[in-house]
């Protein structure tokens, strides 16, 4: 008896389509030509998401305080702002449930779409990215890249384990076609360019 | 036997219900194609990534037992446990197998098509598992005891009183509250102590990559992310039409995903796995159910490129008024047209007829499926194997004898011309007789026909020249 893997793959071939399918040449397409960090802010923006210019990480702080005044538990995935709940002790992700801010340097930023990416090594737990109820994302505003063609270029999927093309913060519009932000994921997302 | 779908008294109901709901879903599924249109015009090379979409699509399509085995030994390598099921009775077994050796009762999953075709949650549910969507829309569905109704927007037919009734008798909330803000914030709340409890996670895929052995999964919430970082356990169905080669084909799908769907630039989340988190186990399931066979239709394998983004659904004049659930198909609007037939073609035998072969669908899917062409492909097949009520078979070949003999065509025309007007009202217009009528008024058919217009015309230019 054949396995099922090879029972699919003869099905396959017996019916594959025949004519000459080629890999198609992809072309370099045109590129925008506004500034990039401008461009980045704008899409972020139409996305829900916020962001600020932050010189340093006691701005930052005091950044975070004046966004979050209720906040009671912050753990940051950064090493350059504390926050009072530490990351690297967390070894069921179940604990990161009541954390109210979640920080994370994202490794770039994609101004076409004003994605940021967060790789598994940049959360240390995955779910502090989804389950935080609000999240800030530290960025160098140097590390951006033009649209999705660049993108790709730049991700190392046979790397890591994980990454996400995160967008602002959680979005729906399943009830009546009204878009509600913070549906399951992070109820805000801003962005520190730092 | 199967019992044929009755697309035509589905579609009735739902217009007939009352003043509210056709109208709101039309509404809201032609603002989603208007943005839709407006975001593509910001792309300028939107055509050519169509163009480059359905030809990446074709080669994998064409080459895809190489790329299926090459996307398990890259998933296997970095730790993912691959598994592979012919149709959607192995799909099942295997979740079930792996929830039981693990002794998990309770899952949490996100929006899968493939899970849905499976029929996996009323599978599950009979052998005492608990299943929760986390998909708001699913949910809402899932709550109602309904199926989705539409691909991306699954609970599009709704209204906002609907759900709010709805959240009040099944979750507690306040029935008189309305708004959606706190209607999502109910269920966002109601959905966390479930994703907390869940011993495994569930989800489809949108596109995996045979180069790196990564999958992609897109949502707007959040919620499949939750799924797969919380529980130990990440279950993903992904069917064997979804792989693509390299990596940096995603640069070009996913430009065109959420645009074409929604009209936004993309998903709030795009997510790609490769392999099992820290301290988490990582399964997934190759799935077949009939797209193997499909390959195999000269006509209709095209279908196969499908991305799943509901563009030609949005855009639909008869989806759009008929809704999602007359179709009663896991696949609705004109890409469930051309898709559910391939799982039983006499259920689905009146759904080629639902359709004006407007091409509208053709022409704004991202990889340029010729759903318009298929559409009227099955509607030979349908006829041919004689599943037409007598008169529609009648019809269906007098309008075919009618078109090929000019003649023929002219004496209908002023047939037409003649017999049009004095049909009365009520035979119209009543919602029996002819549910489509209502609201609409018949055309006014021109006094001379095109070709009488043109022959007095044209005749009389060239006597000028």
């Amino acid at each position: 008896m054949s396995s099922t893997k090879e029972y699919i793959l003869a099905s396959i071939k017996k019916n594959t389509p025949t004519g000459k399918h080629p890999y198609p040449a992809i072309p370099a397409f045109p590129k925008s030509n506004k500034p990039i960090l401008e461009e980045f802010k704008e899409n972020l923006e139409a996305a829900a998401g916020l962001w600020y210019e932050i010189d340093n990480p006691s701005e930052a702080e005091t950044r975070i305080k004046q966004l979050h005044p209720e906040a009671k538990v912050i753990c940051s995935a950064t090493s350059e702002i504390e926050g009072n709940k530490d990351i690297n002790k967390i070894t069921d992700p179940h604990d990161t449930a009541d954390v109210d801010v979640g920080i994370i340097r994202a490794s770039f930023g994609v101004s076409e779409t004003g994605m940021v990416w967060i790789r598994e090594q940049d959360l240390v737990v995955n779910a502090l990215g989804f389950l935080s109820q609000h999240l800030i994302i530290l960025l160098k505003p140097e590390e951006l890249v033009r649209d999705m063609y660049e993108a790709y270029t730049r991700v190392e999927l046979e790397k890591d384990n994980y990454g996400c093309f995160m967008l602002g913060p959680s979005a729906t519009a399943d009830i009546g076609a009204v878009m509600v932000r913070g549906a399951q994921g992070a109820r805000s997302l801003t962005v520190f360019f730092m | 036997m199967s019992k044929k779908v009755d697309i035509v008294k589905n579609s009735s109901d739902f217009i007939n219900k009352d003043d509210v709901h056709e109208k709101m879903h039309d509404k809201n599924l032609w603002n989603a194609r208007v943005k839709r249109d407006k975001i593509a015009a910001e792309i300028p090379e939107w055509e050519e990534l169509r163009n480059i979409a359905s030809q990446i699509k074709e080669h994998s399509l064409s080459h895809l037992d190489y790329y299926l085995d090459m996307f398990e030994k890259n998933a296997t390598k970095r730790g993912a446990i691959v598994h592979w099921a012919r149709d959607a009775a192995e799909h099942n077994q295997i979740v079930y197998s792996i929830l039981q050796d693990k002794r998990i009762t309770e899952v949490i999953k996100s929006k899968s098509m493939l899970q849905e075709e499976c029929g996996m949650v009323p599978f599950l549910e009979d052998r005492g598992i608990i299943v929760t969507e986390s998909d708001l829309g699913e949910r809402i569905q899932q709550l109602d005891h309904q199926a989705p109704a539409h691909i991306v927007m699954p609970a599009i037919e709704k209204t906002t009183e609907d759900i709010a009734a709805l959240f009040a008798r099944t979750i507690g909330t306040d029935p008189n509250d309305t708004d959606p803000h706190s209607l999502t914030e109910a269920m966002r709340n109601n959905a966390r102590e479930r994703f907390l409890r869940a011993g495994a996670g569930m989800t489809g895929a949108n596109f995996a990559i045979a180069e790196t052995g990564s999958f992609v999964v897109c949502t707007n919430e959040g919620n499949a992310d939750i799924g797969a970082s919380l529980p130990p356990l990440h279950i993903a169905s992904i069917g064997i039409e979804k792989i693509l080669p390299k990596v940096e084909d995603l640069g070009i799908f996913i430009r065109l995903l959420s645009r074409s769907a929604l009209g936004t630039v993309a998903t709030q989340y795009t997510s790609h796995f490769s392999g099992p988190r820290k301290g988490g186990e990582l399964h997934i399931i190759l799935t077949d159910n009939g797209r193997s066979k499909r390959l195999g239709m000269k006509d209709f394998w095209h279908s196969l490129k499908c991305i799943r983004c509901g563009a030609c659904m949005n855009t639909c004049p008869v989806y759009r008024r008929s809704g999602g659930l007359a179709y009663q198909a896991t696949y609705s609007g004109p890409i469930g047209i051309i898709l559910d037939p391939t799982f039983d073609a006499r259920r689905y035998s009146e759904l080629p007829f639902h359709s004006t072969l407007c091409g509208s669908c053709s022409e704004v899917c991202p990889v340029k499926i010729d759903i318009a062409d298929q559409i009227y492909k099955w509607r030979e097949i349908m006829a041919e194997k004689k599943y037409l009520p007598i008169e529609r078979r009648l019809a269906f070949s007098a309008a075919g004898k009618v078109f090929a003999h000019p003649p023929l065509f002219r004496t209908a025309e002023i047939m037409a011309e003649k017999v049009l007007p004095v049909i009365p009202d009520f035979v119209m217009y009543n919602k029996m007789i002819n549910p489509w009528g209502r609201s609409r008024t018949m055309p006014v058919f021109a006094k001379e026909t095109f070709r009488e217009w043109y022959l007095k015309n044209r005749k009389k230019e060239e006597t000028n020249e």
